[in-house]
């Protein structure tokens, strides 16, 4: 097999089950991973394959599982744990930050933590509360720990293998909404770009618009729209959040003079004001307008039925892009 | 405080209660207390643990026992005293606490691994850890100067309770490994969790509680219950005895006299070996006291009776063993001579070590955050190294 056309879930189901052929360290551990394959089937056939020792279904307790997993690299395994939504992050948060994030550290180095945490993110599927959130600038904020969002399925199938294969722990953001969504022509022959960089996806020359996970395709379409009214934008998929690849997007700011951030997270504190902070100090000169960022309004997840009013969309995305253009 | 009422009572369709169940609530440890040598200094038995030295000539290894309790409890003295003097920022008391981390530590195998609290000093000791190495992290000079991989001994964990679920998946990654149950003494291999009274409370210790009996996973929760959560007495964390909560998670438990380091071996020992032959998780309660306050930022006398204190002082760990080699001609002065010159010598290692421990470069605060140093640090290492050199005479 060289290319076939899959979705973000195939995709990274087969990067799964690639790492796991490559090293028999690689386990898989969560809720429903095993015969459910999860709730969003990522790990689906693979404890058939693998058995019951490399996918493991764990008790129903997130910090139980974070910190297991610690245990388990601690014995010289790759644990890849799969959170089952962004907001039941939050019991495992203590592990997370204070111990996977810091054991390197706190050993000088005689200690490695590669492990994988990967977290479903984002809205967009009409789910209850608690199932949409976007956690990324609270592990961004971690020093220790990497983060990391895929907004394709070619870049699901190789971000999901480098995360495993660093020794480094990860935090893995996958677009829930982006799952079954979209297919990609995947060559798995091909030669991956390093999993710590930022790639311009779609070049332009009037505004630069920056974006991760979910909001790739919203900028994506934004651009498509804009370039239907003469107006040439140009789309950074940011793909690692800690540590930031700023060469790609210092390097278009410097040709653009304006920039548009978008995330589905909150704008307070959120990635773009660590961005906009950057891009001031890095690019001043070059700056046509003030850094703007389009986010969500920073309140709680609203109910399913008004969500497309809370996130970001094509059309704020734009809007932001006019009052860039004409300030 | 608010008084709590008592446990209820039966009778009322919700079967037995608590004190039915358990008895009342015992300040010696209750009848089920596993104990081999009396505080008096007298052997006793018990009908399940005996004290097996595995052919090792008993009265040596007993002896030994006196020697790391006696050294472990100079390593407490010393640290304590460094910090009176400024040396340590704080340090944390193991004082009474002895023989139930040296017969834990003893009833280990090279290839068993412990994942301590901050108070494991003894343990720490039993691994090899050099006791200057557990000083750094008190003065502030490192995190835990050791190689965990290298002694079998992980970093001291500051968040409570936090390394029982590290030492349930490590056990969990023992089990892939293959090495439980093959009868193969020196490869077969158990974890242990070490926390006390207050960690009971925490929900990763319950998690790791339920984690180790869904997998069956080798591993010993080691519990030493030395009464006090700082202030906080052994009631408010529960209104059973500790051991007995393992029932309700599906495995074993016992408590045993922490003050009693041959039963705290023996209790440990069997506990360990359930582990690496394959039968999973043991709870051991260690009863204990703990002699000394919290931390040296601590004043116990706002919160405990000097009377509990003293009762305890008649319990001492090291107190009753050497009654027993004492009374029972299996050492002799020469040999007590021998040990106190050894804590002598220990003294001064620690003390002129700990002044000499050198501080770490402020450069160091960059590395091993990633286990290769990210371009964005690179830059504000870049950036901090030429505004420190920017000062005259820097350097």
């Amino acid at each position: 097999m060289t290319t076939q056309k899959v979705t973000l879930a195939k995709a990274l189901n087969m990067g799964l089950r690639k790492a796991m052929e490559d090293d028999p360290k690689v386990l898989l551990m969560g809720e429903d991973v095993g015969k459910l394959g999860g709730v969003f089937r990522i790990t689906d056939g693979l404890q058939k394959d693998f058995g019951e020792d490399r996918v493991i279904d764990s008790p129903l307790a997130e910090s139980g599982i974070v910190g297991t997993a610690v245990g388990l690299a601690l014995r010289g395994y790759r644990p890849v744990v799969e959170i089952q939504f962004d907001g039941f992050v939050y019991p495992a948060y203590d592990q997370i930050v204070c111990q996977v994030a810091k054991i390197q550290f706190r050993s000088q180095g005689k200690l490695k933590m590669p492990m994988v945490i990967r977290i479903p993110f984002g809205g967009g599927i009409g789910a209850v509360e608690h199932h949409s959130e976007s956690p990324e600038a609270q592990f961004a904020h971690t020093p220790g720990l990497k983060v990391v969002a895929c907004s394709n399925p070619v870049d699901g199938y190789w971000m999901i293998q480098q995360a495993i294969a660093s020794d480094d722990p990860v935090i893995f953001l996958e677009p829930k909404r982006q799952y079954h969504a979209d297919k990609a022509e995947l060559d798995d022959t091909a030669t991956p770009e390093p999993l710590l960089t930022s790639r311009v996806v779609r070049t332009g020359t009037d505004v630069t618009v920056l974006a991760y996970g979910p909001t790739v395709k919203t900028a994506l379409k934004a651009a498509e729209a804009a370039a239907g009214e003469g107006r040439s934008l140009e789309v950074v998929d940011l793909r690692t959040l800690s540590p930031l690849d700023m060469g790609p997007v210092y390097e278009s700011v410097r040709r653009t003079g304006r920039v548009v951030v978008t995330h589905e997270a909150h704008v307070n504190l959120g990635m773009g004001a660590e961005l906009a902070a950057r891009i001031t100090e890095e690019c001043f000169y070059s700056l046509e307008a003030p850094v703007l960022r389009v986010g969500a309004f920073d309140t709680p997840y609203p109910p399913s039925r008004i969500e497309e009013d809370f996130l970001p969309d094509l059309d704020r995305v734009l809007d932001a892009v006019d009052r860039s253009v004409g300030f | 405080m608010t008084q709590q009422s008592a446990p209820r009572e039966g009778g009322d369709g919700f079967g037995p209660d608590l004190v039915e169940v358990f008895g009342p609530s015992q300040q010696d440890g209750g009848p089920e207390l596993v104990q081999l040598l009396t505080p008096e200094g007298e052997r006793v038995d018990h009908a399940e643990f005996r004290f097996d030295t595995g052919g090792e000539p008993e009265d040596e290894v007993i002896r030994g026992f006196y020697r790391d309790m006696v050294l472990t409890r100079r390593i407490d003295v010393e640290a304590t005293a460094l910090q009176r003097h400024g040396e340590l920022g704080i340090w944390a008391q193991l004082l009474g606490q002895e023989a139930a981390q040296v017969g834990a530590g003893r009833a280990l195998r090279p290839q068993d691994f412990v994942f301590p609290t901050y108070r494991e000093h003894g343990v720490a000791w039993c691994r090899g850890v050099d006791p200057l190495d557990l000083l750094g992290l008190f003065r502030g000079v490192d995190q835990g100067g050791w190689d965990p991989a290298e002694k079998n001994f992980g970093l001291y964990t500051i968040v409570i309770g936090a390394q029982t679920l590290h030492a349930t998946g490590y056990a969990m990654g023992v089990q892939r490994d293959g090495l439980v149950g093959t009868g193969d003494a020196d490869r077969d291999t158990a974890v242990i969790a070490h926390f006390g009274d207050g960690a009971s409370s925490q929900g990763d210790v319950n998690e790791s509680f339920v984690f180790a009996a869904s997998y069956n996973a080798p591993v010993v929760f080691f519990c030493q219950n030395n009464q006090w959560a700082i202030s906080e007495p052994f009631e408010r964390q529960s209104r059973i005895p500790l051991y007995q909560r393992a029932l309700g998670f599906g495995f074993p438990g016992v408590r045993v006299d922490g003050n009693d380091v041959l039963a705290t071996y023996a209790v440990t020992q069997a506990a360990l070996q359930r582990a690496r032959d394959g039968q999973g998780p043991t709870f051991v309660e260690a009863y204990t006291y703990r002699m000394g306050a919290h931390t040296t930022t601590d004043d116990p006398t706002r919160y405990r009776l000097s009377d509990d204190l003293e009762r305890w002082k008649l319990k001492d760990p090291i107190a009753r063993v050497e009654v027993y080699l004492r009374r029972n001609g299996l050492a002799d002065d020469a040999f007590f001579a021998s040990v106190q010159a050894e804590a002598d010598d220990l003294g001064v290692h620690l003390r002129e070590g700990c002044k000499a421990l050198p501080d770490p470069s402020p450069l160091s605060i960059f590395d091993h955050v990633y286990s290769e140093l990210t371009d964005e640090l690179q830059t504000q290492r870049d950036g901090f190294a030429a505004y420190l050199d920017s000062f005259e005479g820097a350097r």
